[in-house]
């Protein structure tokens, strides 16, 4: 892959001083590519996770104990009204510093690293927009189909699980489209506790071969192109798993 | 009727829940199998409870409980932790809150100014992607797409490295402070979104209006200016608070790039106490408290006025 561009980008820089580093040196490379695989991991696991928040949390918050409704309203509005950078800081460094360390023979090392930290950080950020989003999708279900699941014999968890929610997570695409755009572009601020994703590298990048401008430009086009590819893939998702007669 | 959803508002006699209309509480209007419209923020009290018209601005008892507990339980944690011949805590607290605080009024500072640019630039971009002229809008449909979907600390990043941080007019040499460049660079993307707010609220009048002041012989302008955009004022308000929260909680994002505002600031204070590993759960979860004590009622208030002006069909 680095032999097919790397003579393109070598002539650039040498031709017009447009140094893009990171496509004709191997080392630069590595660490671009390394970079990616990071970011990725990090968006793919917060979403998910925060996806689960979601879900789980839409169903606690229909509990009839009103001590769970409680406890799942206060972490809704405590993690929507509060900056999810302090957030990430104070999951590191105050929960962190709180978590058992292993010993690694010699170091120690924390039980959860920072990549760990920012993952369950940005869950829980975007969780608590997800369990709004999905609670807003299940109260759309009509209350005949529950009712009909009832008589069936579903418990509230069966129903949950095999009636309302796939037809609240149809309702729900394109407010959670929104949420994991958003989710996608936070991811970033990983980079205050040095989680090597995108923008840390190319920062160690740009601190290594003064070139801001063109990294400048390969993050735009980066974070762009992956927004780009989720919304279309959540659109194309949408379509398919659209029913009949449903919204 | 105010205060009650539309779909609700009117139950149809024959199809009630058995009791007749309105007798068991609920007024839901049909037990057919229909999906029901999403319902939005059901935690929210309503009526909003309003002193001489005025949204009355207090949270209810849990959540001030809920800060409260969180400060409290960290303050507890803080002094478990303590050791002997250190400062108190409440000592060190009560002697760096002033240079906190301080930090936290350049994160309204701020989100003041951004907001402030943002709206003026956003409702500019929105009105070119109402235009009728086709490259105008091309080019405000780009600005849009580009600024809502890169991330903030990107769009900070490159403008704290490539703005210079001093220039030269007329032989004067004016230095540019690191927050005037934040406040900018937080601003386009305010832009961008105040843009699309502006686009969505202009093309939701419905199309009768263009039509018929057409038919008065309004001008373009004139029609935009008189009929359109007054109605849409009141259905922006919401999203535009919506979004003047969201910059607040994206302010403290500065602190990275050494500009010292609160989050900042404590570290610095923490760093001046010597860094302390107990006292990092009260001083950030102080950080959260303050955020929290402000954008809630925002939040609350946005929903209440949302409400307020939801069009009734």
């Amino acid at each position: 892959m680095l032999d097919l561009i790397s003579d393109y980008f070598r002539a650039l820089y040498e031709n017009t001083g447009w140094n893009f580093v990171i496509f004709y040196e191997q080392y630069e490379w590595d660490r671009f590519v390394e970079a990616i695989r990071v970011s990725l991991e990090l968006i793919v696991s917060s979403l998910i996770f925060s996806l689960i928040v979601g879900v789980v949390g839409a169903w606690a918050q229909g509990s009839p104990v009103r001590a769970v409704r409680a406890f799942m309203a206060g972490y809704i509005q405590f993690f929507r009204n509060t900056p999810p950078y302090v957030q990430l800081l104070f999951f590191f460094f105050v929960l962190g510093n709180l978590t058992p360390q292993t010993d690694m023979g010699g170091y120690y090392e924390p039980m959860i690293s920072n990549f760990g930290w920012a993952v369950i950080s940005l869950s829980f950020f975007a969780g608590a927009f997800n369990v709004e989003i999905f609670r807003a999708g299940i109260e759309a279900v009509p209350t005949a189909t529950r009712e009909a699941a009832e008589s069936l014999g579903y418990t509230r968890l069966q129903s949950y699980i095999h009636i309302v929610l796939p037809l609240a997570f149809r309702i729900s695409l394109p407010a959670l489209n929104n949420n994991l755009v958003n989710l996608l572009k936070t991811t970033t601020q990983a980079y205050a506790i040095a989680v090597p994703e995108m923008l840390y590298t190319l920062n160690q990048v740009w601190s290594d071969n003064v070139n801001v401008e063109e990294m400048m430009i390969v993050l735009f086009i980066y974070y762009v192109g992956l927004v780009a590819i989720l919304v279309y893939g959540m659109h194309r998702w949408e379509m398919r798993m659209r029913v009949p007669g449903y919204g | 009727m105010r205060g009650i959803a539309p779909w609700r508002a009117a139950p149809v006699p024959g199809l009630g829940s058995g009791l007749g209309p309105g007798l068991d509480g609920s007024a839901a209007t049909t037990d057919l199998p229909v999906l029901l419209p999403p319902r939005r923020a059901a935690t929210a009290p309503f009526p909003w409870p309003t002193i001489a018209g005025i949204p009355r601005l207090a949270v209810p008892a849990w959540m001030v409980g809920l800060a409260f507990a969180i400060f409290a339980g960290s303050v507890g944690v803080a002094y478990a932790q303590t050791g002997t011949g250190r400062m108190g805590l409440w000592e060190a607290f009560t002697l760096w809150l002033p240079f906190i605080m301080d930090g936290f009024r350049l994160n309204l500072v701020i989100s003041f100014l951004a907001m402030a640019i943002g709206t003026a630039l956003g409702v500019l971009l929105g009105l070119m992607q109402v235009s009728r002229i086709r490259p105008l809008r091309a080019v405000a449909w780009t600005l849009t797409q580009f600024f809502r979907n890169t991330p903030w600390l990107v769009l900070l990043f490159s403008f704290m490295l490539l703005l210079p941080f001093e220039i030269v007019i007329g032989g004067r040499i004016i230095s540019i402070p690191g927050w005037t460049k934040a406040t900018l660079a937080f601003s386009l993307p305010i832009m961008a979104n105040i843009a699309e707010i502006v686009r969505g609220a202009v093309q939701s009048i419905p199309p009768g209006q263009w039509e018929s002041s057409e038919s008065l012989a309004f001008s373009r302008r004139q029609t935009l200016w008189m009929i359109i955009l007054p109605q849409c004022v009141k259905r922006m308000i919401p999203p535009w608070m919506n979004w003047y929260a969201i910059l607040t909680m994206a302010t403290p994002l500065c602190s990275i790039l050494e500009v010292r505002e609160m989050v900042k600031s404590t570290r610095e204070a923490l760093n001046a106490l010597g860094d302390p590993p107990e006292f990092l759960a009260p001083f950030y979860s102080f950080i959260l408290v303050v955020f929290f004590a402000y954008c809630y009622p925002i939040a609350r208030w946005t929903i209440s006025l949302e409400r307020k002006y939801a069009v009734k069909n």
